[in-house]
């Protein structure tokens, strides 16, 4: 049976098909009079403008002993600035619903602006000041602080949150990456006003911005709305090197013990950086792994022919400094271990043979095929065009994105394989009463077939 | 702000209700039926090539018998289990190989189908989706296997929660009579005794183009979506008897009732309160959209009344807020939850939190807060406008509920037209104790020493 053949066929017929998003020969890269640099879609379809903006840094850069300090510290932008205390700030966005917000991740502080266009000049307004003149009020670091500790004592208790944070704990011991970002009781008790204002002062500039807009606007109206939110920040930031990371724990058991009815299981180990010429083949190969939701390997496998979990996945997460290949799956305590064995063994198995022709083929038109669905709201188009930014892809990259997935070969695969999944053998945390309890002398994958 | 609470404490497996009403949905969205029942919507959204596929059966968790629970969820997972003419698999490794995304859900009123792929396969998806309407085909080496899935579903979403076991007991404590008292999952117990001849007899009953809407969203227009559908799913038998029947509904509330949950995994107490409302179906006009309003009032975001009171003002807590469902076939439930900050006890807090609500009740809202709610919930429905996924999901929710497209749509005026004396008799008629579950969440005290 040639059914490679016939795929592959399929394929080709698919990416004329499938074309890139029509607006993609539409994205502008504007340098502001200030020098600042943003990628515009524009759309008239709504009558509403989003932001998306990013500043390289995020938890990486908190104080070694006191992890949480950027994740407080975005709470609190939004709590108050320049003139107006946290229940005035409050006030003028709603007023106007204007939905202004920011989240700090491992490598960037993100925020994200969305208004009707008839308030884009105060809703930028907004913006600058919580940016250029956070107030960090004492009333509103002691009641966000409140909430950030209620919110980490809820994860003490979480399953799913003890297991991904004990994983990257022993994964990344001494390295930022190891602390979890929300920080600790005990960090998050003892940050300071002036932590936050340190932070602050180092990370929010405007050297390690990227911003991407769409909506009802010209180039011309962006250039501005952009030099009055962002002209003003200081042009350099002063980041704190974070050094290149591997994770540590390989072939590790790390079992947590508490009473509920099914063991939360996290695996990893390295896997590769976005940067790196091999990253769009392992990606494919995660795909066929354990990426497609109803079709990947482990789906199959622990899902579908054994009915051992409801969810079971593994995904590749490319850091700044570490690459990435994780995993999770719950399943029963007293099948855990064989749950365990099985992904193992798959990941073994697709290390030593690679993926047939046909999952090769089939993982390629599916990744191709649904780009589009990638870009189907303003929201998640300005997050791509960020993303690309901050990821350094290059404005041309969603042209020549399903060209690179196309372009991959059963050699790329396997030679993506071996550089990350062939004896990298993984850390696995589980939290649960996992019975029995799967053998430390278990290790994946060990051949090199 | 209301929704995500909603989401969060439906916590099961149905996604969250939307929020009815759009402005302007879209440049035309059109509504027919085909001859054999099959209502359809279509909302075009030009800016993607791409579409959302949907097909809603009216059919939910409480149309089931009792003893059963679990079978309309369990039905929505072997639903993926392959017919006659597309075997096991077939239907998701096509999607999987022209790029398409998938999945199902359900709740109280209904359950859903959808898949999201370029617009040039939309007549694929829908010839897939007719079939398995009428063709599944169920044997015990898929049904068995999927019955330990649900199970370990339960077991994640519920069994290991202590925070979704006290939401799944509250619920079972406001619905005395009506079976939205029952956890869409199904209780464990009688999901272990759900099997094969169970779900294919949900199946043939319910699954009918007559008890479904077909809604299709994105770059496609009425003119094409008309023939495909026809095509697909016009030659597909109607059955008579399909409608499902009326299902009890709840007595007049006598009692104020509590649940308590206490479990040495419980680092952070919290409490919750869900009242019996109307939904929009039963209510009277106006009214569900005063109880809309009034939710954002009392509890939506940081200068709602309870957050500026119990967490700004009194600093008793550390988050708090409100929200209302409004979008079900039957009853709605009002709800207020809030987190204590350490050393305050749930009964000072539960006492604050009454005193905001008895304030609303008696002296009503502020023009400026009647202002704020109505700017942010219309807003919103713009905002909504953004994704023709939730588009999707608004109407087909919206229209299986027994809301018309024109009601759907008209939901912002309808909102501009709240008054505050009618958000204040909202407050006062529907926010009384004996309509209420209040939850509380707490770890079992410290052990002491033996006193002598």
């Amino acid at each position: 049976m040639n059914r490679a053949i016939v795929c592959a066929a399929m394929t080709v017929a698919l990416m004329s098909a499938a074309p890139t998003p029509s607006w993609s020969a539409r994205i502008d890269r504007i340098v502001t009079p200030a020098g600042i640099e943003v990628w515009h879609v524009r759309d008239n379809t709504l009558p509403m403008v989003s932001m998306e903006f990013g500043f390289v840094g995020g938890a990486a850069q908190d104080p070694e002993a006191k992890p949480g300090v950027a994740n407080l510290m975005a709470s609190l932008l939004d709590e108050g600035a320049g003139d107006l205390d946290a229940r005035a700030f409050q006030e003028r966005l709603e007023e106007r619903a204007i939905a202004l917000s920011f989240s700090a991740q491992r490598d960037a502080l993100r925020g994200s602006l969305k208004t009707l266009i008839e308030h884009r000049e105060q809703a930028v307004e907004l913006l600058r000041l919580a940016l250029a003149q956070p107030r960090f009020d004492a009333e509103a670091v002691e009641r966000v602080r409140a909430a950030t500790l209620a919110g980490i004592r809820r994860r003490t208790t979480n399953p799913s949150d003890i297991a991904g944070d004990r994983w990257f704990a022993r994964a990344f011991p001494n390295h930022p990456y190891g602390r979890p970002s929300r920080g600790t009781l005990d960090s998050v008790a003892s940050i300071t006003t002036d932590d936050l204002r340190v932070l602050h002062a180092n990370t929010v500039a405007r050297s390690n911005l990227k911003i991407a807009t769409i909506g009802a606007l010209d180039a011309a109206d962006i250039a501005a709305l952009v030099d009055r939110a962002f002209a003003g920040l200081p042009a350099k930031a002063k980041l704190t090197p974070v050094p290149e990371a591997v994770p540590q724990g390989a072939g590790e058991r790390d079992i947590v013990d508490m009473d509920v009815p099914q063991t939360v299981i996290t695996f990893g180990g390295a896997g590769l950086k976005r940067s790196d010429p091999d990253f769009i083949p392992a990606f494919v190969l995660n795909h066929i792994l354990g990426g497609g939701s109803f079709s990947s390997r482990l789906y199959r496998e622990v899902r579908e022919k054994r009915g051992l979990a409801y969810s079971v996945y593994s995904y590749l997460a490319p850091l700044d400094r570490a690459g990435l290949f994780l995993g999770g799956v719950s399943t029963r305590n007293d099948r855990a271990a064989e749950s365990l064995t099985i992904i193992l063994e798959e990941i073994r198995r697709i290390a030593g043979a690679g993926p047939t022709a046909e999952e090769l083929a089939k993982a390629k038109s599916y990744l191709i095929g649904s780009y589009p669905l990638r870009f189907d709201t303003s929201g998640k188009i300005a997050e791509q065009l960020l993303q690309i930014q901050l990821d350094d892809l290059g404005i041309d990259y969603i042209d020549r994105r399903n060209g690179l997935i196309e372009a991959v070969t059963a050699d790329d695969v396997r030679r993506a394989a071996a550089r990350f999944l062939a004896d990298a053998k993984l850390l696995v945390t589980l939290v649960g009463r996992p019975n029995p309890a799967p053998s430390i002398s278990v290790s994946a994958p060990g051949g090199r077939g | 702000m209301s929704t995500l609470a909603a989401i969060a404490v439906a916590g099961t497996a149905a996604l969250a209700t939307p929020r009815a009403g759009a402005e302007t949905a879209g440049p035309n969205v059109a509504h027919f039926e085909l001859k054999n029942g099959l209502e359809v919507v279509v909302i075009p959204d030009h800016r993607a090539p791409v579409v959302t596929h949907m097909i809603w059966y009216r059919v939910g968790s409480a149309d089931e018998e009792a003893g059963k629970s679990g079978i309309a969820h369990f039905l929505e997972h072997l639903m993926f289990k392959g017919t006659k003419k597309n075997p096991s698999g077939l239907f998701s490794e096509k999607l999987a190989e022209i790029g398409g995304q998938e999945n199902a859900f359900t709740s109280q009123d209904y359950t859903a189908y959808f898949q999201r792929v370029a617009r040039e396969h939309l007549a694929t998806v829908m010839e897939f989706e007719a079939d398995r309407m009428t063709g599944l085909v169920l044997t015990d080496d898929k049904v068995l296997p999927e019955r330990d899935v649900v199970l370990e579903e339960r077991r994640s979403r519920t069994d290991s929660d202590p925070a979704a076991q006290l939401s799944e007991a509250a619920q079972a404590a406001l619905f005395a009579n009506h079976p939205y008292g029952r956890p869409i999952i199904g209780w464990e117990h009688e999901i272990r005794q759900l099997n094969r001849e169970d779900a294919l007899a949900f199946y043939r009953r319910y699954y009918a183009p007559n008890n479904a809407v077909l809604v299709v969203a994105g770059d496609v227009t009425e003119a094409e979506v008309r023939p495909l559908a026809e095509k697909a799913y016009g030659s597909i038998p109607m059955q008579p008897d399909v409608r499902r029947g009326a299902r009890p509904l709840e007595p007049e509330p006598r009692a104020h009732r509590r649940v308590v949950l206490s479990d040495p995994r419980v680092k952070q107490p919290q409490l919750s309160r869900t009242y019996l409302v109307p939904s929009y179906r039963l209510a009277k006009p106006g009214e569900a959209e005063a109880l809309d309003v009034l939710a954002h009032i009392v509890g939506g975001g940081s200068l709602s009344r309870l957050y500026r009171t119990l967490v700004v003002e009194k600093d008793m807590a550390v988050n708090a807020g409100a929200w209302y469902g409004g979008v079900d076939l039957d009853h709605s439930r009002f709800g207020i939850y809030a987190t204590p900050k350490p050393g305050v006890s749930l009964e000072s807090l539960e006492a604050a939190i009454d005193a905001v609500v008895a304030r609303v009740a008696a002296d009503g809202v502020t023009d400026a807060e009647l202002d704020r709610a109505k700017t942010r919930l219309i807003a919103d429905s713009v905002y909504a406008q953004d994704s023709q996924a939730r588009l999707a999901r608004m109407y087909g929710a919206g229209v299986v509920v027994g809301m018309s497209v024109e009601e759907i749509r008209a939901w912002p005026d309808q909102v501009r037209k709240v008054s505050a004396d009618v958000v204040r008799d909202a407050a006062s008629t529907w926010l009384e104790l004996r309509r209420a579950v209040t939850g509380h969440l707490i770890a079992p005290p410290v052990k002491t020493e033996k006193p002598s």
